[in-house]
């Protein structure tokens, strides 16, 4: 009898991109629907409207370089840098805002690099620095979170604010939107009073504002999700957040009536959903063990300077892109030893080699 | 070899443009390409400086030592500038104001000095001069595309404050495309000068490769991405 010979990879791995992409995708839906319990409609509109636009930005340009497009877009990939982009703007985004943001994500950041496995920076945050570079104005209007105001617009409301960029009659964006508790940190400690006065308001829950809380709980569970099913590694994660609760930790103790504290830090903005979601990125992160704790904790490093010394409220956009230019050079430093040779290269004993 | 005088031409305006394939001189072009009327004002100036630097490189070049010939090219390239600065001071001083360090600076393009030693020094004086008036015209045109570009992206006008060029009546000439309240800003700002830049070196290429003849369509192709992918 003989038996079929087949050839090598005989071990075929346990995800394909579109499947590790899927799970990514399930592990974001916790924290999305947090974030649509206290921000309203707006939300799952902007996430519909921006993964409809990244996938069909995809086909186009994927049809204009002429390679397959149903491959492509079977990675799933753009659905992705869709949601994660529609996550880091406010929920009443302009739609216009949105379609430029994404244009910029999957077709400069993406494809004039090359396409998914090639492109240095994390697609969905270049779009969103961007439109938050280009538009300052609408990416600053985030609403008061439902259970503090009287104020909800529902589902057709929010679609008419999305798609034609004003509000209902009788609203007013100064009634509906106010201060991160990122933005109301920095206003506060730039007029002069404490770290103690500015969460001495009742928004404040024990850490961060209870609404940013709970939407950062959801997403770490996401996150965890990830870790679980092995999809993402425990580095970089672990890194972000020491990275950004250290330092801050450091400046809290030397002076804690005008530095934040770690736990207010890592609770506010997008600091859990970044480490887990978007540092991770596969394509863009880097990809040795110490190479991630070290991109890792760049990242969260730079979060808190560019939040506590820079000129915006948060920053994990910026930090992640700065660490991307970085990520090929960590590879490389920090190569792990090749099994059977010594850390500068040749075998033992083979200096030919 | 000497190329023939419509040679002399293309390379100028498009074969060996200096914005757009010598890629010299990018730091003007990068800062003032921010509104058209900039780059109007600075392409004139460079392109006054590059006619007038060539034709006396020429006028000089059999009586110049070798061993000194770059001070020599750098010494007559900033008397020109600086006359050409103190007349911009004179007769368009708001655009002065604006342009600032980049006009001295024009000593410093590198377009400049490199017409000169790589073509004014080893040409007769009309050719010289016709050299420098289309790489002057060349860069002027990139100038002005980029700022045209960057303009209407970044605040929706086209031909903003052309008064500060053309005198009064030029209060008409601005072209309000959009309100500007909703204007691109990253346009304006320094990436997205290198965006657009790299766009239209992008384009260039593309359109190079359209009116190349079809068998030969891979080198400048494969050329023509990782130059877009730069951006």
């Amino acid at each position: 009898m003989r038996f079929r010979t087949e050839s090598s990879p005989h071990m075929i791995p346990a995800h394909s991109v579109g499947g590790v992409m899927q799970q990514v995708l399930m592990a974001l839906v916790p924290g999305t629907l947090a974030m649509v319990w206290f921000f309203g409609w707006g939300v799952l509109v902007n996430v519909a409207l921006a993964v409809l636009f990244a996938v069909a930005f995809e086909a186009a340009i994927v049809a204009a370089r002429k390679r397959p497009v149903m491959a492509t877009l079977g990675d799933n990939s753009a659905i992705v840098t869709g949601w994660l982009f529609a996550l880091a703007i406010p929920p009443l985004t302009p739609v216009w805002v949105t379609l430029i943001g994404i244009a910029f994500a999957i077709i400069v950041a993406k494809h004039l690099y090359g396409g998914l496995g090639y492109n240095p920076f994390n697609p969905a945050m270049v779009g969103y620095v961007v439109v938050l570079v280009s538009f300052p104005r609408e990416m600053a209007l985030w609403p008061a979170p439902e259970a503090l105001s009287d104020l909800s617009l529902g589902l057709g409301q929010t679609l008419q604010t999305v798609l034609t960029g004003s509000l209902p009659a009788a609203l007013e964006w100064d009634t509906l939107s106010r201060a991160t508790p990122l933005d109301a940190m920095r206003e506060g400690l730039g007029s002069g009073r404490t770290v103690g006065e500015v969460t001495a308001s009742p928004l404040f829950g024990s850490f961060s504002e209870t609404q940013w809380e709970w939407i950062g709980n959801f997403f770490l569970l996401g996150g965890l999700y990830l870790l679980f099913r092995r999809i993402i590694h425990w580095h970089i994660p672990v890194a972000v957040i020491l990275g950004v609760a250290i330092p801050a930790g450091f400046f809290w103790m030397l002076d804690p009536d005008s530095f934040a504290s770690p736990a207010f830090h890592v609770f506010s903005g997008a600091v859990i959903i970044g480490a887990f979601f978007i540092a991770t990125d596969p394509v863009s992160a880097s990809t040795t063990p110490l190479g991630r704790i070290l991109y890792g904790a760049g990242i969260g490093l730079l979060i808190f300077v560019i939040r506590t010394w820079g000129g915006y409220p948060d920053a994990v956009a910026f930090a992640v892109l700065l660490m991307n230019m970085v990520a090929p050079t960590l590879d490389h430093l920090t190569r792990p030893r090749i099994f059977g040779r010594s850390r500068r290269g040749p075998p033992p004993g083979d200096g030919h080699a | 070899m000497n190329p023939t005088l419509t040679e002399i031409i293309r390379d100028g305006l498009w074969h060996n443009n200096p914005g757009l394939v010598q890629l010299l001189g990018l730091c003007p072009l990068l800062a003032i390409s921010g509104t058209m009327v900039n780059a109007i004002g600075l392409g004139i100036a460079t392109t006054l400086t590059l006619l007038l630097s060539n034709v006396l490189v020429s006028l000089i070049r059999n009586h110049a030592r070798p061993e000194i010939r770059i001070p020599v090219y750098v010494l007559i390239i900033a008397s020109i500038v600086t006359a050409i600065e103190l007349a911009m001071n004179a007769w368009f001083h708001g655009l002065f104001l604006i342009l600032g360090i980049f006009i001295p600076l024009i000593v410093t393009n590198c377009a400049i000095i490199g017409r000169a030693e790589a073509f004014a020094s080893r040409n007769s004086v009309p050719r010289a001069a016709l050299d420098g008036l289309m790489m002057g015209l060349g860069f002027t045109g990139v100038l002005i595309a980029l700022g045209a570009l960057r303009e209407v992206l970044g605040q929706g006008t086209l031909m903003d404050n052309a008064h500060l060029l053309f005198g009064e009546w030029g209060h008409g000439m601005t072209l309000q495309l959009y309100p500007s309240e909703h204007g691109f800003l990253l346009a304006l700002l320094p990436p997205g000068a290198f965006m657009a830049m790299g766009l239209l070196i992008a384009a260039k290429n593309w359109i190079d490769s359209q009116f190349e003849a079809e068998p030969a369509p891979s080198a400048e192709d494969t050329a023509a991405e990782p130059e877009a992918g730069n951006i």
